[in-house]
């Protein structure tokens, strides 16, 4: 497979994170460190769940490839499940950082905000996912082979990255919208998050069906982008003020 | 080929020693009192009291008690900047042993040849053989380092000096020179490259010159870094060749234990050496500390040496300056080196953020890139090793955090060495067939 074909599913799937970082995050180390412990906090749970698959796998006949496969859903709600327990275990150590900070820092007020937090805490998560769902896929397309040479699908590639875009991206809008959530205590919040999430996993199950699965997850993918704007603090007075390019006191811009 | 003694020396100045050096990070929290500053070596320095000057003062200037909210504010504002400033070259270090490990095979290649000090073979019948031949290399391996320490401890403390320093040239001289010529020709047999000897050897020749100068002597301080994170890397790309594949895990288990043994036991090889080092207000080693801080004038106790060694390496003035402002609290508004100047500590007002700098042994960049490298080389899974690459910045990330707690001399290696290992065996049998299966049918999880 071609260079293109490895820096075109590369750029796919990990430009806007890539850029998300430079932007926003990486001139700040405290954000940089929150977004590592993000990244960990995923890696830990993915750990947890991969652990509790492996032992039903080994517990189960591995001869029966129905059973396996009913096994490997199983492992993904129960690793959506496990993921969106972290988050919110996540959420409940960065609030106790951030009373922490807030105490220490002479202003009275921490110097980053919980909306910060969840913004970098949702792409830490997502980050982490893109990179382990699509590394070794990108490092096997530089190698030799051909696609769908035993009747698989040709785009596995480009879907691929797709996904792990959409994947990346929906991480960062289900922080935010999470986070905000539980600042709120609205816990109908929390169980929507993770019936989406639930549903966006669910759609990936119908591949390599792609019509079934990538329009819908971007479509998703939209739809929290628009309510992670609104429940930000974003309002549609403030993207005229954006377009406008007016200033205004109330317009915030992370 | 065997690798030579003053390989072996260096890597024990650089790992026994320097293994466990703490980052030197302002208090996280609200710890009134300064922190004491951190020689190369760990530095078991009592936790001073915040009002009285601390015992072990690296400086002759006085310290002045310092209590301030905007002390605390600033701590903790710097604290996070000091953990960006230790991610960043151990990033850049296990980049740069990756790159190489994935791409120049040389580095892979077992051809039966193994360092001295683990001469056990792991080419056996059985695991139960392997498991024992593995254990005792590392327990050889382990006494060589410990002997080494206690030897240069020894030196020290008899005030051999030149002793230690030609050891040091030595063993960077073949740092420098030596692996990096290997490293280069293997490089160039990679991608075959043809290249001449007069060329490759007036490149090693000026790498290896200025890599001297900058370390040892004075030089621009990202360059001094570069060669550093260099020297570093070569080191562990050593170490992953010349490993037998499970002494390598178990040496990397063992000297994380003998590291928290030798920082925090009171009768610690390490410990002793930074008390020493400290009775006599001296700093221990150049060259085998990373230090990310600015360059400034150094206040140093004897006004006359410091005009004598007014061209000592940047490290060891950086480092005694930093230390020592780090020390009070007090940052020094970044200035050029220029010889002869001596300043000394002033008040609070000079506080200065840029000047706040963290120090890291040279031996954590090696291990923990050995680690990455390992977890790179076998197997070839790149989540492995980005997942030991996230596990060690945040065991980096923690032992940041409790030396600002405990504002005591802390190893560097036991938290991210312990965190890699174990998200390295659970990634490699787990994390990995569970994400192989999921990429086959394209389930995202």
């Amino acid at each position: 497979m071609t260079a293109a074909v490895f820096f075109g599913c590369a750029f796919i799937a990990f430009g806007p994170a890539f850029s998300l970082f430079i932007f926003t995050i990486a001139k700040d180390p405290l954000r940089v460190i929150i977004l590592i412990a993000g990244a960990f906090f995923w890696l830990v749970s993915l750990l947890l769940s991969s652990l509790v698959w492996f032992i039903a796998m080994k517990a189960t006949n591995a001869q029966d490839l129905n059973l396996q496969k009913g096994l490997l859903i199983f492992g993904c709600m129960f690793s959506v499940i496990l993921q969106e327990v972290f988050r919110f275990g996540y959420y409940r150590l960065l609030r106790k950082a951030n009373e922490g900070l807030a105490a220490i820092s002479e202003e009275e007020s921490s110097p980053i905000s919980v909306r910060e937090m969840a913004y970098v805490a949702g792409l830490g998560f997502g980050i982490m996912s893109g990179a382990f769902s699509m590394i070794n896929t990108l490092s096997d397309s530089l190698g030799p082979g051909t696609v769908g040479m035993f009747g698989d699908s040709q785009y596995y590639f480009i879907t691929s990255a797709l996904m792990t875009l959409a994947l990346t991206l929906l991480h960062t809008f289900w922080g935010v919208v999470f986070f905000d959530g539980c600042e709120r205590k609205r816990w109908w919040v929390i169980v929507a998050v993770l019936c989406l999430h639930l549903v966006v996993s669910g759609l990936s199950l119908l591949n390599p069906l792609y019509v079934g699965s990538v329009p819908p997850v971007y479509v998703i993918m939209l739809l929290m982008a628009v309510w992670a704007f609104f429940s930000s603090g974003g309002s549609l007075h403030n993207l005229s003020l954006l377009w406008t390019c007016r200033k205004s006191n109330a317009e915030t811009s992370s | 080929m065997n690798t030579s003694d003053s390989e072996e020396d260096s890597y024990n100045e650089r790992t026994a020693l320097v293994a466990s050096e703490i980052p030197f990070v302002p208090s996280y929290q609200d710890q009134a009192q300064p922190t004491d500053m951190e020689p190369k070596r760990r530095h078991p320095v009592a936790p001073e009291q915040p009002v009285e000057p601390p015992i072990l003062d690296r400086s002759a200037v006085e310290r002045e008690p310092v209590i301030q909210d905007d002390e605390e504010e600033l701590t903790l504002k710097y604290g996070a900047k000091h953990v960006i400033m230790l991610f960043v070259p151990v990033t850049l270090c296990m980049v740069v042993v990756v790159a190489t490990i994935k791409s120049v095979s040389f580095y892979t290649e077992k051809n039966g040849q193994q360092l001295i000090y683990t001469p056990f073979t792991e080419d056996t019948d059985t695991v139960g053989e392997r498991l024992l031949n593995s254990v005792l290399n590392t327990i050889i391996m382990i006494s060589v380092i410990v002997f080494m320490t206690i030897f240069l401890v020894v030196l020290y403390k008899y005030r051999c000096y030149k002793f230690i320093h030609g050891w040091l040239i030595l063993s960077s001289l073949m740092l420098l020179f030596w692996f990096s010529f290997m490293y280069l020709g293997e490089v160039f047999k990679t991608y075959n490259v043809a290249m001449d000897y007069p060329t490759v050897a007036m490149i090693i020749w000026n790498f290896g010159a200025v890599g001297m100068i900058c370390i040892h002597w004075k030089g621009p301080l990202q360059l001094q870094q570069a060669y550093l994170i260099v020297i570093s890397a070569l080191m562990a790309l050593v170490f992953i060749k010349y490993l037998p594949e499970w002494s390598a895990w178990v040496i990397l288990g063992a000297i994380s234990i003998y590291d928290l043994v030798a920082v925090l036991s009171p009768k610690g090889p390490l410990r002793m050496l930074v008390e020493t080092a400290q009775e006599r207000n001296e700093p221990i080693f150049p060259a085998l500390i990373y230090s990310s801080a600015m360059i400034w004038m150094v206040g140093m106790a004897n006004p006359a040496r410091n005009a004598d060694r007014a061209s000592q390496d940047t490290d060891e003035e950086g480092y005694q300056g930093e230390s020592d402002a780090l020390a009070r609290d007090r940052a020094e508004p970044e200035t050029q080196v220029s010889p002869g100047m001596n300043r000394s500590y002033s008040t609070e007002e000079e506080l200065d953020e840029e000047d706040r700098g963290v120090k890291l042994g040279l031996g954590d960049f090696i291990f923990y890139s050995v680690l990455v490298g390992k977890a790179a080389a076998t197997g070839g899974d790149w989540n492995t090793t980005l997942a030991c690459f996230v596990a060690i910045l945040i065991g980096l990330c923690l032992t940041l955090l409790l030396l600002a707690i405990f504002k005591k001399a802390l190893p560097a290696l036991p938290i991210s060495i312990t965190f890699g290992l174990v998200f390295y065996f659970s990634t490699d049998n787990l994390v990995r067939p569970f994400m192989d299966n999921l990429a086959a049918h394209q389930f995202y999880i």
